[in-house]
């Protein structure tokens, strides 16, 4: 895990905390969170919805949503902090140094543009190329995500492509400037599962003849398994733990992990019955003191009502349990049968 | 396309005889024009042959279709107030009031569009706030108050436009233009803000509506993340959607620059085809109102037309699925 100084880390966040004021008081999403991302490897963030997964994302990229916003920790991309940048700078890195991939590529064109129109924008915004030049170059990242045709193609309009090759138009867009990192947020949730595993596959290819690094947000465990190097599970703002995906999918050791792995079906092993975890993750308002995972967790003891565990090493991972901690939980406390 | 083209050609012509017969309709039931025509003392005899003489006896279809037939010629027929062949009377007047309704639209698209685009991008700042408040005021306040309220500061209280007419004018052909002089220019100011100010807060609280929607869109948003300038964000990528419903609105509101003219006209005493409505209707000078009413209905059917094709040059999903259905989905 700790990266040879020779070799420093592409993307760096410590203590990454967003926030959204209400009129309620001041929501945490996103509540301490660190992790390294080295050059070319891809790091798959799990967690269900309003894990804080997506912010952590946007918050790199710099485009969280108003009010949200970043309160404290810092980001570096390469050795830069890209947290504070105003916003013209922000922009400059943006497409250039960061790519970014969004949910739905149905949306994410402009319907009124040529994909090649949207292509030579971008990579004349931020390479100093003529407009033949960039034409050129939009063709051969047209042909590199696999768009058969590509010489009419590039001049055909979003609604005239399927989900899956705007998906690849979106992929092309993302690696227009050559950046070093993409963020990819739920890249191929909108698409039909036949096409799922035909992008993935393609980003992962596309991404190591390149170098780029991936921050691949989803919630699916199996596009994680497939595609990452390692792997951060996030619960209620916090990564409960983060290591090699191996390691986290075989031998998890955080109680929220192992609840997770049990949930996927495999094919070729037959269960009586899929583990579940009981109750719904708390919502940010309602964090329970001590770890957020307690009221679900079925190893909890009397230490996890009342402190909160931070990262610490569990075996080849790093997980956020006390059950990894040479304090050790305490008194275990036997969980409620029914879920509060 | 060029179906589509040819379908909307279809339906205009339509409309344009749904027009003609309510137009014709004036003559049969907007009393007996022969009595509007001749004097107290004019014989049964005269009567009757002026009746005949006019094709007044001819059966219904047969006169529509006359009537018809003489206006795609441009023939109106003579008008009963002054006796002068109607084309030639509103020829006179149209240039004043396409100039007016010119220069109204213009003002409103030029003023309107950007403010709209403004509020929209800074819905929070307090300038924003402030136009909101002004164009509400724009919007509920009749047209011939606003118009009387200019008179009142800018021609009574600073002396500095003038309240009435057209000024010198140029003519070109048979066209009369104000561009052309000093004068002419300054008479167009007052009563092209009159007849724009409704239209300019119209579009710009339609433009603002539709900036904040497609500000909140995924592409915007992925526009962003490929780290485009704001000025191609705003202008090439937000702005380029919010043209459809625009350019909707604005040519209907053209056509109602033109046929709702009638107010300013009357308040500036602008010598329009407005005016010349507002005169005849008070002599039932049918002709004339006929007319007027075939003019408006060809200026909406032309300039829906050119808003159809608009959206194809607009919006690229129309070219290949052909019919502008979708439009109403946009």
């Amino acid at each position: 895990m700790a990266t040879p100084p020779n070799n420093p880390p592409l993307l760096e966040v410590k203590n990454l905390r967003v926030e959204f004021p209400t009129r309620r008081g001041t929501l945490l999403a996103v509540d301490d969170v660190s992790f390294d991302i080295a050059p070319g490897e891809v790091l798959g963030v799990v967690g269900e919805s309003g894990a804080g997964k997506s912010l952590t994302g946007n918050a790199i990229i710099g485009l969280l949503e108003p009010p949200g916003r970043i309160a404290g920790g810092e980001i570096r991309l390469e050795g830069r902090r890209i947290d504070n940048l105003p916003y013209e700078e922000m922009r400059k890195v943006r497409g250039a140094r960061i790519g970014a991939i969004f949910q739905d590529p149905l949306t994410s064109l402009n319907p009124l543009y040529s994909v090649g129109h949207q292509l030579v924008e971008t990579i004349q915004t931020h390479l100093p190329l003529s407009a033949a030049e960039a034409r050129t170059r939009a063709l051969d990242l047209l042909k590199e995500v696999g768009i058969p045709g590509a010489e009419t193609r590039i001049d055909h309009y979003p609604h005239q492509f399927s989900g899956g090759m705007r998906q690849r138009v979106v992929i092309a867009l993302a690696l227009c400037a050559g950046p070093r990192l993409i963020v990819a947020d739920e890249p191929t949730t909108a698409l039909d599962v036949s096409i799922q595993a035909q992008i993935i596959a393609l980003l992962k290819r596309l991404c190591r003849e390149h170098g780029t690094a991936v921050m691949l947000v989803t919630h699916d465990m199996g596009v994680i398994a497939e595609t990452a190097d390692r792997v951060a599970v996030m619960y209620a703002g916090r990564i409960a733990e983060i290591g090699p995906v191996r390691d986290v999918v075989k031998h998890a050791k955080h109680p929220y992990t192992k609840g997770l792995m049990g949930s996927i079906p495999s094919l070729g092993v037959r269960t009586e019955r899929l583990t579940q975890i009981d109750g719904a993750m708390p919502r940010l308002t309602e964090i329970p003191q001590g770890c957020a995972f307690n009221p679900r967790c079925t190893a909890r003891g009397s230490r996890c009502l009342v402190e909160r565990p931070d990262l610490m090493a569990a075996g080849t991972t790093r997980a956020a349990c006390w059950l990894h901690d040479r304090g050790g939980i305490g008194a275990p406390v036997v969980k409620e049968t029914a879920d509060a | 396309m060029i179906a589509f083209i040819l379908r909307r050609l279809l339906q205009s012509i339509a409309v344009l005889l749904a027009v003609g017969v309510v137009a014709f309709s004036l003559f049969r039931y907007v009393g007996d024009p022969i009595n509007a025509m001749v004097g107290q003392d004019t014989t049964m005899e005269e009567r009757a042959e002026l009746r005949s003489k006019l094709g007044l006896n001819d059966p219904a279809p047969i006169q529509f279709l006359n009537f018809i037939g003489n206006a795609m010629q441009g023939k109106f027929g003579l008008s009963y107030r002054t006796s002068e062949p109607v084309g030639r009377l509103i020829l006179e007047r149209v240039p004043a009031t396409l100039e007016l309704s010119l220069c109204a639209a213009v003002f409103a698209l030029f003023v309107g569009v950007p403010m709209g685009v403004y509020t929209g991008l800074y819905p929070k700042h307090w300038s924003s706030r402030l136009f909101q408040a002004v164009s509400l005021i724009g919007i509920s306040l009749p047209t011939f108050l606003i118009g009387i309220l200019l008179i009142l500061v800018f021609a009574v209280w600073l002396r500095l436009l003038p309240s009435f007419g057209r000024g010198e004018t140029v003519q070109i052909g048979w066209w009369t233009t104000n561009f052309l002089t000093w004068s002419g220019l300054k008479a167009l100011i007052l009563p092209s803000i009159t007849l724009g100010l409704f239209q300019l807060t119209l579009l710009m609280r339609l433009v603002r509506s539709e900036m904040l929607e497609v500000m909140r869109a995924d592409y915007i948003k992925f526009a962003r993340a490929r780290g485009l300038t704001n000025r191609a964000i705003n202008f090439g990528h937000a702005l380029k959607n919010t043209l459809v419903p625009v350019i909707t609105v604005t040519g209907l509101q053209l056509g109602a620059l033109i046929a709702f003219a009638i107010v300013t006209e009357t308040v500036f005493a602008w010598p329009g085809v407005g005016q010349l409505f507002i005169q005849s209707v008070q002599f039932s000078d049918i002709p004339v109102m006929a007319a007027y009413l075939l003019l408006i209905g060809l200026l909406f059917v032309l300039i829906n037309l050119t808003v159809d094709l608009l959206y194809f040059v607009v919006d690229p999903r129309l070219r290949s699925q052909g019919g502008a259905a979708r439009v109403a989905g946009h």
